[in-house]
């Protein structure tokens, strides 16, 4: 085997992940939950739902506040990545299990449902990835070196389902794909596959899946999704996630491998969560022993991916006053495209960020035991149990099925007559099934039904593989890998159109948003003007921009005459040549004993405030606080003034307490009133003729160097500015103004 | 159907029951709904499931479509395709890969249906 290792500083390289695919095996089967952390200390925090936290990550934008901690919440955070090339997702994985992803879902291409039998090889999908063992295999070979990468198992996910779920199942077993959807009525009513060859079939699918420890989702939220008035079918969706439940359990399932798809049914304008948690409430009463895989709402997604957002952290609030163990996300982009890299990591982060931030809620609050909400439960329980009455009364599922009982937009039993209904001899595969006859054997385990093998050893009644001497869920050698059957239609071929941008020592790189080099690029635009010339009139930026293949994929009016927001996609058909790149140099920072010693040589004293009508006061405080690591660890004396400091002021107070140095802070820039502020000090420094004695920094989100200086600084400090660059500043500044230092 | 909602006097019979008994009244009812459809997978196959025997058994899934195919077209399905795989082995005395092997090239399937004729070996 290659002993090729993910390094933090370089990208992976798949072309490495696709050597010696025909002899990996996986390392484990089955699902992991996350590690429970009570009480857990990070920071100066203490957190109440938390799981053990990572090794590697990159946390929330203001962790670096925080002493860079990336909690991790409790429940399991799914993202679902598959663009179409297996090849690509690899490397968004990656990104994704740093913020936070641990169960990786791929979605199938379109019509892999109806494909009977396993699609071998690596072609390309639409709307999703062509799920072979090759591509299995090689995710699942990556997520083991990106699991060790982050410290945390993670999970890999797919479809059990269409006519060939059983033969899915059986790669999945052997692939160590460790979730899977498994649910014979998505097959029944969204894809037409006949129902007695889904159930049967389903049988046989769950009964593996239970061998290999695999957590089940079921398709229930996609009634949800497909009804007229999505709020309306939560009795039927109780009765399909109970159906669904069961029968798995009967099959061998363990119960807490048997996750509930269940989505909050409305979203706003509607009241939504007034709506949301009577039912997640009920569902939770009468589902428990199961888990719940909380999704998100999908129905009413625009293209709006503010507003996209905003619906999912309100699911997730109904999550957390009630329970979640997989939390799902949907990529606030799914209202536009096929989700892009940048919104997945947008999906994660905004599914840690509102479950961290809500944590130890349900310490503090507790949901009422009367009224609405217990009335509102009862009634939907009731409901559903007068559904699943009427089933029987009508003959059984198949019956039922067969009669439209199911995706009626009626809240039953209200009746629109508009549910899908499905013929029990038609569909898909319908006339396939076969009685098994009475020698009927399979010398294999995990084997769902009849099954003669006493005909031929009683002795291996329980143990049907010893037949054969085990199959290949005892012996993996036995599995038969094939690599491609499609020469014109596979990964190395699409590979080598990139090869230039691929590998981690690529030297020309383009704007990606989905595959390597696809050059896509995304512009926010505002335009005061109406809809249509708003459109019109981005179309024509992207085109003086010489961008190709420009398309406007979200318009959102401000005021009808007064202006538009448009974000538009278009493709950027150039190359950068990362070696012609100019970058800024690296801040130079002395050592910390370095710049104590020079302290203790001579003492220094710094006036310091937020300059202006400004009240930020936070980034300053960093920059001077001893336990930030600010400048006072150094042991620089600090004078602070506190926030809306005029310039004035801080002049003055530099001259009465003799200090050698001004810091000013300057957050507002509006009509940049930052460099005018900064200008002000400079100034009155010069006429109380003390500029020269006093070295003056100023820093600030908007601030640069060279604008600073520009603007009468000596320094000037940005975003990420910390104590050491200060304090380097002032170290040198001050050496050079002794002569200790040439410029 | 059309139908109005009738759900106040539908619930009649369930106003009365606990929290408990209406628990075990939904899962009561969804027992008795999925047990003929236990059933169905207990007593019937199809392709797919006996493609997924023959994976197991050390074949690629195109050699596992060539021999169900086969199977279907020799009515020997509802004996397993595995037994079919596995009855030939016995009987030529070669193991699982090579019995399958002589299947997919076309040669033994009338072999195959005489090993199954008379209905089964228990019979």
């Amino acid at each position: 085997m290659s002993d090729y290792r993910l390094e933090r500083d370089r990208r992976i390289d798949v072309a490495e992940i696709l050597k010696d695919l025909a002899s990996y095996h996986p390392r484990r089967r089955g699902w992991t939950w996350r590690t429970p952390a009570p009480k857990l200390n990070l920071g100066p925090f203490e957190y109440h739902d938390c799981s053990t936290p990572l090794h590697d990550s990159v946390g929330l934008p203001p962790a670096h506040y925080f002493e860079n901690i990336d909690p991790q919440p409790m429940p399991v955070i799914t993202t679902e990545i598959a663009s179409g090339r297996f090849e690509d997702d690899i490397r968004r994985m990656r990104m994704a299990a740093h913020h936070g992803a641990d169960h990786i879902m791929v979605i199938r291409t379109a019509g892999q449902s109806h494909y009977d039998g396993l699609i071998e090889g690596s072609p390309q999908g639409i709307g999703g990835v062509p799920v072979t063992r090759k591509q299995v295999r090689a995710q699942r070979k990556a997520l083991d070196m990106i699991e060790d990468e982050v410290g945390r198992p993670i999970n890999y996910h797919s479809y059990v389902s269409g006519v060939a779920g059983p033969d899915i199942a059986v790669m999945f077993a052997e692939e160590g794909v460790n979730g899977a959807h498994q649910d014979p009525q998505y097959n029944v009513i969204y894809r037409n596959i006949n129902m007695v060859r889904s159930f049967v079939d389903a049988c046989e699918s769950k009964r593996i899946m239970a061998w290999a420890d695999m957590a089940q989702i079921d398709g229930a939220h996609n009634a949800n999704a497909t009804a007229r008035e999505a709020w309306k079918v939560m009795p039927e969706l109780m009765v399909q996630h109970g159906i669904n439940a069961l029968l798995s359990h009967k099959i061998g399932m363990k119960k807490e491998n048997i996750c509930l798809s269940t989505v909050p049914p409305t979203a706003t304008p509607a009241p939504c969560v007034y709506m949301d948690l009577p039912y997640a409430v009920a569902l939770r009463e009468l589902f428990a022993g199961y888990r719940m895989r909380a999704q998100m709402n999908t129905k009413y997604i625009e293209a709006s991916t503010r507003e996209a957002t905003v619906t999912h952290v309100l699911n997730m609030f109904i999550s957390k006053l009630t329970s979640a163990d997989i939390q799902s996300t949907i990529t606030p982009d799914e209202g536009r495209n096929v989700p892009w890299h940048i919104y997945n990591i947008e999906a994660c982060d905004t599914a840690k960020q509102t479950l961290v931030g809500l944590d130890g809620l349900m310490e503090m609050v507790e949901l009422k035991k009367d009224g609405y909400l217990r009335e509102k439960a009862r009634e939907l329980k009731e409901r559903a149990v007068l559904f699943l009455e009427e089933m029987l009364e009508h003959g059984g599922y198949f019956n039922a099925v067969q009669e439209g009982f199911f995706v009626d937009s009626g809240l039953f039993p209200e009746r629109n007559g508009d549910g899908i209904s499905r013929d029990i001899n038609g569909g898909i595969g319908a006339g396939t099934v076969i009685k098994r006859e009475a020698d009927y054997m399979a010398p294999v385990t995990a084997h769902y039904g009849y099954n003669n093998v006493a005909q031929y050893n009683e002795s291996a009644v329980n143990d049907p593989s010893k037949l054969i001497g085990g199959c290949t869920f005892e012996d993996p050698d036995k599995i038969v890998f094939i690599d491609e059957l499609d020469d014109t239609d596979n990964v190395y071929i699409r590979m080598r159109e990139v090869e230039q941008y691929a590998g981690p020592s690529a030297k020309l790189i383009k704007p990606e948003m989905e595959w390597l080099a696809d050059g896509t690029v995304l512009l926010t635009l505002f335009f005061p003007t109406d809809v249509r010339h708003a459109e019109a009139a981005a179309l024509e930026v992207g085109k003086r921009m010489n961008l190709v293949d420009c398309e406007v994929n979200n318009r959102e009016i401000m005021q009808e005459a007064e202006g538009t927001r448009i974000e538009m996609r278009g493709r950027f058909p150039f190359d950068i040549d990362l070696d012609s790149l100019v970058l800024p140099k690296e801040p130079e920072v002395l050592s910390d004993d370095y710049m104590r010693k020079d302290i203790e040589r001579k003492p220094m004293v710094v006036v310091a405030g937020t300059i202006g009508q400004d009240e930020h006061s936070v980034g300053l405080r960093e920059v001077i606080d001893i336990k930030h690591g600010g400048i006072e660890k150094y042991g620089i004396k600090v004078y602070y003034l506190g926030t809306s400091v005029p310039p004035e002021k801080l002049v003055s107070a530099a001259i009465e307490v003799n200090a050698d140095a001004m810091l000013a802070s300057c957050i507002i820039s509006h009509d940049d009133i930052h460099y005018k502020n900064i200008s002000r000090v400079d100034s009155i420094a010069r006429e109380m003729g003390v500029r020269d004695k006093l070295m003056f920094a100023a820093g600030g989100t908007q601030i640069t160097h060279d604008a600073a200086v520009a603007a009468g600084a000596d320094a000037g400090f940005g975003r990420g500015t910390k104590g050491c660059h200060v304090a380097t500043f002032l170290v040198n500044e001050r050496q050079r103004k002794e002569g200790l230092l040439n410029n | 159907m059309k139908r109005t909602d009738d759900y106040e006097k539908r619930r009649e019979h369930l106003a009365e029951l606990s929290d408990e008994e209406l628990y075990d009244r939904f899962w009561g009812s969804i027992d008795k709904l999925i047990e003929p459809l236990l059933k169905y997978g207990y007593e019937y196959t199809s392709p797919a499931i006996e493609r997924s025997v023959l994976l197991r058994m050390g074949f690629s899934s195109l050699e596992a479509k060539e021999i169900v195919n086969g199977c279907l077209e020799h009515s020997l399905l509802g004996h397993g395709a595995g037994n079919v795989v596995y009855r030939l082995s016995k009987a030529e005395g070669c193991g699982i890969r090579q019995a399958g092997e002589l299947l997919i090239a076309g040669n033994s399937w009338n072999k195959a249906v005489k090993l199954f004729e008379g209905g089964s070996a228990d019979e």
